[in-house]
């Protein structure tokens, strides 16, 4: 057994390193464990030839398929959108497209102003402190003055607008619509110790440069040197609860496998929306048969992913392709609800730069671009370097059929049950998707783009996973408070995307780490006036 | 992790319906997929891709009536073309290692006016291009709601 800790993070990805640095000036003991590895830069693809390929091998961001040992599988079973995520020091930041929106302030009053879905029990102006606080420590990329958001200023200017952001530009002043250099995670000046970027090409599988603010450059070094342990290849099976109905820490596997017991005062969940469902479902006991703090029954319920809808066409001169960020420009026309769209809700649309000439040739294959024989040349010198792509980002609304269950058959390596996912598409999405298919295509077809196709929703898209523990004041309709503690079980938090109530249309890292920090400092001054676990 | 290697039947049949899919061009000087080279690259990067492959190269047999790589030219064109419409996954899976090795090979990036070499550490340069493009934008009311 080894020695109690104060505070038990599970998870080090977007959330769990915020809380840990954020609980690091209190001098508790503080550890994190993480089932993955720490990822060297010397280990990203961008560092060799086979860069693109990688994409579909051990950096792959579908799980199933990059299998790695720290992964976990996933039944998708039929749900028209698969889980993708990553494993290890860092979390998902190691894989993502650092794009960096935070929620409007309408996604906090949904009911409210739409009645639809809840209210939040937080709104913006009470995260606002936060979100500033996180973009200082993740060293944030853009330009103020973006008439869809309240004022923020960034720490760093935008990243560059390049061929393929004028030619957008250029198409959407024509449209007479909204859009603007997106809020990046990406450091383009020097930043906390940070280079900057380089524009290596797709950010997605992680940043050699180390421009990308993967929480293993952001918050660990800080929150490490600060006296935060991190222990990573600990794979957590489930949290134990003691006598008195309080968590009373993890059981976890090491590397070889070997069970451990790690003791401790109070636990933080940050595993994410699919993660953390997982875990509390597998954490029975008497006192919690259905999993820890479940007596609402929504521990899994609710699952939201944000359905993309991916719509492309192909410019006649050669634009960006794979240099440069992926995502840099936005366009929150489509984002508040207008009910004459005949949906409630809306999206943000992001305007990509292209592929390397691998994923560029597999895509137009699998389109049907691409022919075999000798045309094959010719067709690819037509259209490689010249997509132009935007996604919608849907705003999708929680229903309590989609959710998260415990596979009764598969397990990870530790034969640990792994997390099934029950998930459709609501009417409200399938007409959200279909207006931001035939608003990319006006887009596409103002910047001049001709052989217009896409994929909607995308099936490996499912990067935004949230709800699947929603916070609420209401104990019979949330999981947790509105400061992240389980109703349940006073010594439990929870701080990742499962909390959210309504998922809004925005990649969610922005908000899950203002979130994070707003938890950790009312734990902060609960603890100060003794209040914490009343 | 370790996977399976093909036979020499299953290499001869994926080496001919590499050709076909990605054949050599003289007039853009490039090599085709069956190129010596590439094939080396493709036969050692199938990895997870092994088992799609073995049914793809069966689903191939099969709608040869033997081995692809015995049939006329003729005749390769008329089943490599039904194997298109039917080959699904398993295809799309060897189809796509097929492309991810040959769109990597020097002689073919160089014809594309790609440089071969790693994107670290010299990364590419992007231009920064004129905000006043977004003159416009600046010009908007407030768009987001007020709660």
């Amino acid at each position: 057994m080894h020695d109690k800790v104060d505070v038990l993070i599970i998870g080090s990805g977007a959330s769990g390193a915020a809380v840990a640095w954020s609980l690091a000036d209190t001098r508790m003991r503080i550890l994190c464990l993480e089932q993955g590895d720490w990822v060297k830069p010397t280990d990203y693809p961008t560092n060799g030839r086979d860069w693109e390929a990688r994409l579909f091998g051990d950096f792959a961001i579908n799980p199933n398929r990059r299998a790695r040992e720290t992964d976990y599988p996933i039944n998708n079973g039929t749900s028209p959108i698969q889980v993708v995520n990553f494993n290890g020091v860092g979390g998902s930041t190691i894989m993502y497209t650092a794009h960096y929106p935070r929620l409007h302030p309408s996604d906090f009053r949904v009911k409210t102003l739409d009645g639809v879905a809840d209210d939040w029990p937080v709104d913006y102006a009470t995260l606002e402190p936060y979100f500033a606080e996180n973009d200082r420590m993740t060293g944030v990329a853009g330009l103020e003055g973006d008439p869809a958001y309240p004022h923020h200023v960034l720490p760093m200017p935008p990243l560059p607008l390049g061929k393929t952001g004028k030619c957008f530009g250029e198409a959407m002043n024509r449209l007479g619509w909204h859009w603007w250099p997106s809020d990046s995670a990406i450091a383009t000046t020097e930043y906390d110790g940070r280079a900057p970027c380089i524009n290596l090409g797709h950010c997605t599988p992680g940043c050699a440069q180390g421009a990308k603010a993967s929480t293993d450059v952001t918050y660990w070094p800080h929150a490490i040197r600060a006296g935060v342990e991190l222990r990573t290849r600990a794979r957590v099976r489930e949290i134990t609860v003691g006598p008195d109905g309080l968590a009373s820490g993890a059981i976890y596997y090491d590397a070889e496998g070997k069970e451990h017991f790690q003791p401790a005062e109070m636990v933080i969940v940050a595993c994410n929306g699919i993660g953390t469902p997982r875990l509390m479902l597998n954490s029975q006991s008497g006192k919690f048969p259905n999993g820890i703090a479940n007596s609402s029954g929504l521990v899994g319920r609710n699952l939201m992913f944000h359905p993309f809808a991916h719509t492309y066409g192909y410019v006649d001169e050669p634009i960006d392709g794979n240099t440069g960020a992926q995502l840099s420009l936005w366009s929150q026309e489509f984002y508040e609800t207008d009910r004459s769209r005949g949906f409630v809700r809306g999206y943000t649309l992001q305007l990509h730069r292209g592929a390397g000439m691998i994923v560029d040739a597999i895509a137009n294959t699998a389109r049907g671009f691409l022919p075999w024989g000798d045309a094959h040349h010719d067709v690819y010198r037509t259209i490689f370097n010249r997509k132009l792509g935007l996604s919608a980002i849907c705003e999708d609304l929680p229903e309590e059929h989609n959710r998260v269950t415990l596979d009764p058959v598969l397990k990870d390596s530790n034969g640990i049950p792994a997390p099934k996912i029950e998930y459709t598409l609501s009417d409200n999405t399938k007409k959200m998707i279909a207006h931001g298919v035939a608003r990319s295509k006006d887009i596409l077809e103002a910047a001049g783009a001709k052989n217009i196709g896409g994929e909607a929703p995308m099936l490996n898209a499912g990067w935004h996973l949230m709800g699947t523990a929603r916070m609420g004041t209401d104990p019979e309709r949330s999981v947790v408070n509105e400061w992240g503690r389980s109703h349940d079980v006073r010594n439990l938090f929870i701080v990742d995307g499962s909390i959210w109530v309504t998922s809004g249309g925005v990649n969610p890292t922005s908000t899950i780490q203002a979130l994070a920090l707003y938890i950790a400092d009312n734990i902060k001054r609960r603890l100060a006036d003794a209040t914490l676990f009343d | 992790m370790k996977y399976d290697t093909l036979s020499d039947a299953e290499i001869r049949d994926l080496r001919v319906l590499a050709g076909l899919m990605i054949p050599a061009s003289a007039s853009h000087g490039v090599p085709g997929a069956d190129d010596e080279l590439i094939f080396a690259d493709i036969l050692k990067s199938l990895e997870r891709d092994t088992a799609d492959t073995r049914t793809a190269l069966r689903q191939l047999a099969a709608l040869s009536g033997g081995a692809f790589a015995n049939l006329a030219p003729e005749r390769r064109a008329e089943v490599a073309a039904r194997f298109r419409q039917e080959g699904g996954g398993p295809l799309f899976a060897l189809n796509r290692v097929v492309l991810l090795c040959y769109y990597r090979d020097d002689r073919v990036m160089r014809s594309l006016g790609q440089e071969p070499r790693s994107p670290f550490p010299r990364g590419h340069v992007v231009e920064q291009g004129d905000w006043s493009l977004l003159d416009p934008v600046r010009k908007r009311p407030p768009m987001w709601r007020r709660v």
